[in-house]
């Protein structure tokens, strides 16, 4: 085994249980911003400051029962939740971190900090959020329940109405830097303009940035798009009838999207691991610290909005969402055609 | 290797997706045989075909069959015992229909594999590698040789979409639609 290749599968491991650190770093954020913005303390009791709280969350779900409904379809009950997390960390693969780095010298040649560099990285992202619905469909229908059927269709159309947008909105970064490569679309957005702007795509696209938040909230299920799960309508929507670590699959599959949808932005529009003071290699830490921004807009959305009605939700997406991210691609294809590459 | 690992895989889950009863478990191992097809488009260097398979298939088209089965709520679909029941004779006039018909099909899809491999190089042949590799060639050849095609396609599909909607449509179209009339066409 050359050293290239056991760091390899480090850095797959590494991914992995980032990720998996990832979503119970989420489950603390949550609850101390939603006490913040409530003015509530938030968990204060599990180590200090609550820090541990997750960790009791986690020791909770795995000793609770595991229940199947009596008329539930017992293999595509235990499928779904695979389903969602399998494609939830499927996707990250291939989502670059940061810069070629040879760990401080211990390897000969630099590494990519990716986990797959794929030439249509961003299609292989497109490709597999589109997979991460059945997850949730097949949970809907297989727990033969009508809240969880009613959740699975609901998420079903949503993720279908604002993939649309969500697609639209990638292309225009698409156009502007020529490469379905997210390491060389990040590459793109190094340096600045007039010494001081960041080429971020996002001053570029400023428009598609909001697009694709837009619809990445709803793609992960997050309110104030929370359709598949609406407590006072569904109880709790596609896992209702899900427990115990089944039901903890779902959950870590949302924070996981949410991760990734995060990091995504971050390279499509954020200038990835590039910004001022830290040098290439340390690049990560900047990519850390924009993905955390996000992320923390994401849980302020939350306990700020309240949801949307649901015919709403389907007006706002085909009526307004995708008619501006057509209109954007095209004053890109045309503002790229004029300008020049 | 890998090329037995997906083709096994392919014809595997094909051939599961009519022995199933449960029209649910057909959807699915349809996905699992669009996933295995894609995973021989990347071992021909066509990652762009094979996630567009991906995206198109197995993410779009398929989530919709997986709504109308969902939908139409059909748990099993008429077994040879089912139809042999003694009093169902229409279904039994069905079944010898369908048997007939079903036979056809399987002659013509016989005589079209002998056809395909015995068909020496085929067209596989004709594109070079670079081609099907490399996105900007796809679009390239995309919207220039193939610009024609491309269009009528299009077109087709906007005609079917414009066939849904007015199929869709439960009220007579009118030249001022009444808004918020029970039953009006906007309420999801």
């Amino acid at each position: 085994m050359t050293p290239l290749l056991i760091a390899q599968i480090g850095l797959t491991l590494f991914v992995f249980v980032m990720l998996l650190n990832s979503a119970a770093i989420m489950v603390y954020v949550e609850r101390k911003v939603a006490a913040m913005l409530q003015q509530r303390l938030g968990p204060y009791l599990v180590g200090p400051k609550g820090l541990l709280q997750p960790l009791a969350d986690i020791i909770k779900l795995l000793f609770k029962e595991e229940l199947r409904p009596r008329a539930a379809d017992p293999l595509l009950f235990a499928l779904a939740p695979i389903i969602a997390a399998t494609a939830a960390f499927a996707a990250f693969a291939v989502v670059p971190f940061g810069a070629e780095t040879t760990f401080f010298g211990l390897l000969d040649q630099p590494m990519r900090l990716q986990v797959a560099d794929v030439n249509v990285a961003v299609l292989v992202i497109f490709a597999i959020s589109s997979m991460s619905v059945y997850g949730i469909v097949l949970a809907g229908w297989s727990s033969n329940s009508k809240y969880s059927l009613l959740g699975g269709l609901r998420s079903s159309a949503q993720m279908i109405s604002y993939e649309l947008s969500y697609g639209l909105a990638l292309a225009g970064v698409l156009v502007i830097a020529n490469s379905l490569s997210l390491t060389d679309i990040v590459n793109r957005q190094s340096g600045a303009w007039l010494g001081f702007l960041p080429r971020w795509y996002v001053f570029l696209q400023p428009l598609g940035f909001l697009i694709f938040m837009t619809a990445g909230i709803a793609e992960t299920n997050r309110a104030p798009f929370d359709f598949p799960e609406a407590e006072q309508e569904l109880v709790a929507g596609y896992h209702t009838e899900y427990s115990s670590m089944s039901f903890s699959m779902f959950f870590l599959a949302e924070y996981i999207n949410m991760v990734t949808v995060s990091a995504v932005a971050t390279d499509l529009f954020l200038g990835g691991w590039h910004g001022p003071l830290l040098p290439e290699s340390l690049g990560w830490i900047w990519f850390l610290i924009k993905v955390a921004a996000i992320l923390f807009f994401y849980v302020w959305m939350r306990w700020t909005l309240p949801r949307y009605r649901y015919d709403q939700l389907m007006q706002f997406g085909w009526k307004v969402l995708l008619p501006i991210a057509v209109v954007n691609l095209l004053v890109t294809a045309a503002g790229v055609l004029y300008f020049g590459a | 290797m890998l090329f037995y690992l997906f083709g096994a895989v392919a014809i595997v889950a094909s051939l599961l997706v009519i022995a199933q009863r449960n029209p649910i478990y057909s959807v699915l191992l349809l996905i699992a045989s669009f996933g295995a097809l894609s995973g021989l488009y990347v071992l021909l260097d066509a990652p762009f075909v094979a996630v567009i398979q991906i995206i198109v298939y197995a993410g779009a088209i398929m989530v919709l069959f997986l709504f109308v089965v969902m939908l139409l709520n059909a748990p099993h679909e008429d077994t040879e015992e089912d139809l042999e029941t003694p009093g169902v004779e229409r279904r039994q006039l069905a079944g010898a229909g369908v048997r007939r018909f079903g036979g056809l099909l399987a002659v013509g899809l016989i005589v079209e594999l002998w056809w395909a491999l015995t068909k020496n190089g085929g067209e596989s042949g004709a594109f070079p590698a670079p081609s099907v590799a490399s996105v900007a060639a796809i679009g390239r050849s995309l919207f220039t040789a193939y610009a024609f095609p491309f269009e009528v396609t299009s077109i087709l599909i906007l005609v079917a979409m414009v066939g849904a909607v007015v199929l869709a449509r439960r009220e007579p179209i009118t030249r001022s639609p009444r808004r918020g009339s029970p039953g009006s066409p906007d309420v999801p």
